[in-house]
């Protein structure tokens, strides 16, 4: 029997690292994260756990010894925000390309200038490039669930690449919520023991990691990496179905939301999706008209036919961003879902809004204008830009 | 803990960096790593870290590997943080029972990836105390992108980035004192050596290093016959000059305690170390006087401070 359970995305987190006890974790304090090491070291300190943790000086540290334990043949994690990643990042790039299936609690908050500690997504989607699996959260539920399927995903032999869990600062990683918990046993079997096949420790084998490639291997070494991507798709549905079958709740690249029917659909990523969920729940009642969401899961590898498809029949669509590119166009997922809409030649009218900036809050009513201003790019099939933002302020 | 040293035997020991690797000939980093590898017992498995820099790039070029050792390699900056992982991940795996070995972990980097971008990794694994040693080998510069200072470059050095011209001696800063620093972290083993005679001082010392329970740092100066602009064949006259001017000296520092390993009968004049050294051409220019002046009274104030701390 599952676990009835009240926690917080952090604690939900800190409580399946203490299920699945891995080998090293090395971290360091940073807003709104800093509690996943905390209730770490508490059950370190309790007898709980005996995972060895490691108080390094830096975020750059905390990845860099990550990679250490994990080329040593140990199962390793860390957890982050923000600037903390930002820190991480050489070393997201080098995680990758080693091939280490590393697990990063990533709780999403705005990059500093100026600083703020509130959810937006700019810290994961600045690492879109860097080579790491990327799964997002709308509750607790979620990320709990997300992190249980990290090791199984990322230690699979034809995937073998890190793995971050993300789930929104604040809104669910300090948000309390009613939780379904895994049994011990059920997770400790789900999970499995890892078994490397080649680590530094290795007893009869000796390692070299970290090589110098000149341009004769570097692009191999990338193509690799693509395949391994590739290869993840699968591996992540595999999971995800055995999951299901533990535990009954089912996960896919994304989540549809009365869908089946839909005219006008969002696009989104992370908590935002409950608001938006309650606000097609009101539009269906209320007018009847066909509204949809497509809650985006897996960001990376990104699943652009699946998506594509999953949108062929509507007649707009509207991809919220809660982080800025910079291109002068629209946000990262926007970029990323209208060239995917192109190359199936969908039909429908695009339209990408930012939103959600630095914790910036976003309401059913928010979300009940974008239908509305979908129905309307449907109808004219006018467009007034690239991007439109939500509840940016006047002044 | 006293080891009987006898140089035939030593060097008779097997290689554990294997040659074949693409580092400069007479180049002090080599012999540097070389040395310690070699104070590992024999049998004894060990993990070599490696900060980026010259030695990586030229000992570990994807597909050949110049350890027989396992190795890692993972960025400039982080070569402690690295390794304190990998010996992490060894106490975790060895008290689940998964392995059974024992592993010695010693990590290389060059002073840049030491002193300066790496500073923070390495004190904070020293700090954690984390049972591994740290080896710098110290050539005073940037050597891996071509000579440019670092805060281990001596004063008036001409770098690349402290070009001497007609209104510049070089390198205008002191260098920095990282052993001390070291030292400031009550670990229970620091020392400062180089290539001398026998390389017992070396050896014994990077013996210690190893075999000492928890951190242990060793700086080992190893001229670059690039950078510094002598002839490869005169780096045992360049380590002798360095020691007998008191420019590098060699001490130990056991559970706090400061041991100086040798002091010159005769303390050469600073000139002596500096003559032989493009990097010092400017020096002897006339009129620069003064400059080696002020050279030799850093030196011999430094000198002096090592003296009182090793009484």
């Amino acid at each position: 029997m599952a676990i009835r359970e009240r926690l917080s995305g952090n604690e939900a987190v800190a409580y399946a690292i203490k299920q699945i006890n891995p080998d090293v974790m090395p971290a360091f304090p940073i807003t709104p994260s800093t509690e996943i090491p905390q209730y770490v070291a508490n059950y370190i300190a309790n007898g709980e756990l005996d995972t060895e943790f490691i108080p390094v000086e830096s975020e750059h540290s905390a990845m860099s010894a990550t990679l250490g334990a994990s080329a040593a043949g140990a199962r390793a994690l860390t957890a982050t925000s923000s600037c903390g990643m930002a820190l991480m990042w050489e070393e997201l790039y080098v995680a990758a390309s080693d091939r280490l299936p590393i697990a990063l609690a990533l709780v999403n908050r705005a990059l500093t200038g100026p600083i703020n500690i509130n959810a937006d997504h700019s810290d994961s989607m600045g690492a879109r490039d860097s080579g790491w699996i990327q799964i997002y959260a709308e509750s607790n539920q979620e990320v709990y669930d997300n992190f249980l399927q990290a090791y199984p995903i990322a230690e699979n032999k034809d995937v073998m690449l890190p793995i971050m869990i993300c789930q929104d600062g604040f809104i669910t990683s300090h948000g309390v919520e009613n939780i379904l918990l895994v049994e011990d046993e059920l997770v400790k079997d789900f999970v499995g023991e890892y078994e490397p096949e080649h680590y530094l420790l290795h007893p009869t084998e000796k390692m070299a990691v970290g090589p110098y490639a000149v341009s004769n291997y570097y692009m191999e070494t990338k193509r690799a990496q693509r395949e391994a991507m590739l290869q993840a798709k699968r591996v992540i549905l595999e999971v995800a179905e055995k999951f299901e079958k533990m535990t009954g709740r089912k996960y896919g690249f994304f989540e549809e939301y009365r869908m089946e029917d839909a005219e006008y659909a969002i696009v989104i990523i992370g908590s935002a999706a409950g608001t938006c969920k309650a606000a097609i729940d009101e539009i269906r009642n209320t007018t009847g008209k066909k509204v949809g969401l497509l809650k985006i899961r897996v960001f990376r590898p990104f699943p652009e036919e699946e998506i594509a498809k999953a949108l062929s029949h509507v007649k707009a669509v509207a991809i919220m961003d809660r982080s800025e590119m910079f291109a002068g166009t629209g946000g990262p997922l926007g970029a990323e879902v209208r060239a995917a809409l192109y190359q199936a030649k969908a039909q429908a009218e695009v339209v990408n809004y930012f939103y959600g900036l630095g914790g910036r809050d976003i309401t059913v009513k928010d979300f009940m204008q974008v239908y509305d201003n979908l129905e309307k790019i449907a109808t004219t099939h006018e467009v007034s830009g690239m991007y439109e933002y939500i509840g940016l302020r006047e002044r | 803990m006293e080891t009987r040293y006898n140089f035939k035997e030593v060097m008779n020991k097997p290689e554990r960096l294997a040659p074949g690797h693409r580092m400069c000939a007479g180049c002090g980093g080599t012999i540097a790593v070389r040395t310690v590898l070699r104070a590992l017992h024999e049998g004894d498995k060990a993990v070599i870290g490696n900060a980026t820099g010259c030695l990586e790039v030229s000992s570990f070029m994807y597909h050949y590997t110049a350890y027989e050792d396992s190795y890692i390699h993972n960025a400039f900056e982080n070569a402690g943080a690295t390794l304190s992982g990998v010996e992490t991940a060894y106490k975790a795996l060895k008290k689940r029972g998964k392995i059974q070995d024992n592993y010695k972990f010693i990590t290389f980097g060059g002073d840049g990836g030491t002193y300066d971008i790496g500073f923070q990794s390495l004190s904070g694994a020293m700090e954690r105390g984390h049972d591994m040693v740290y080896v710098c080998y110290d050539n005073g510069a940037y050597m891996n992108t071509g000579t440019q200072r670092s805060s281990a470059t001596p004063q008036f050095a001409d770098t690349t980035t402290t070009p001497a011209g007609s209104a510049s001696n070089g390198k205008i800063q002191i260098r920095k004192d990282l052993a001390a620093i070291m030292a400031e972290h009550h670990i229970p083993y620091v020392a400062q050596s180089t290539f001398i005679g026998n390389f017992k001082d070396l050896y014994t010392k990077a013996e210690k290093a190893i075999y000492t329970p928890g951190p242990a740092y060793l700086n080992i100066m190893s001229p670059c016959p690039r950078g510094w602009g002598y002839d490869s064949s005169e780096l045992m006259t360049i380590c002798k000059l360095a020691v007998e001017t008191c420019y590098w000296p060699m001490f130990e520092v056991v559970d706090g305690k400061w041991i100086l390993s040798y002091a010159p009968k005769n303390k050469l004049p600073i000139e002596e170390f500096l003559r032989p050294q493009r990097r010092f051409r400017h020096l002897f220019k006339k009129g620069n006087e003064d400059l080696i002046a002020a050279f030799q009274a850093e030196v011999d104030k430094r000198w002096e401070e090592l003296c009182n701390r090793c009484e």
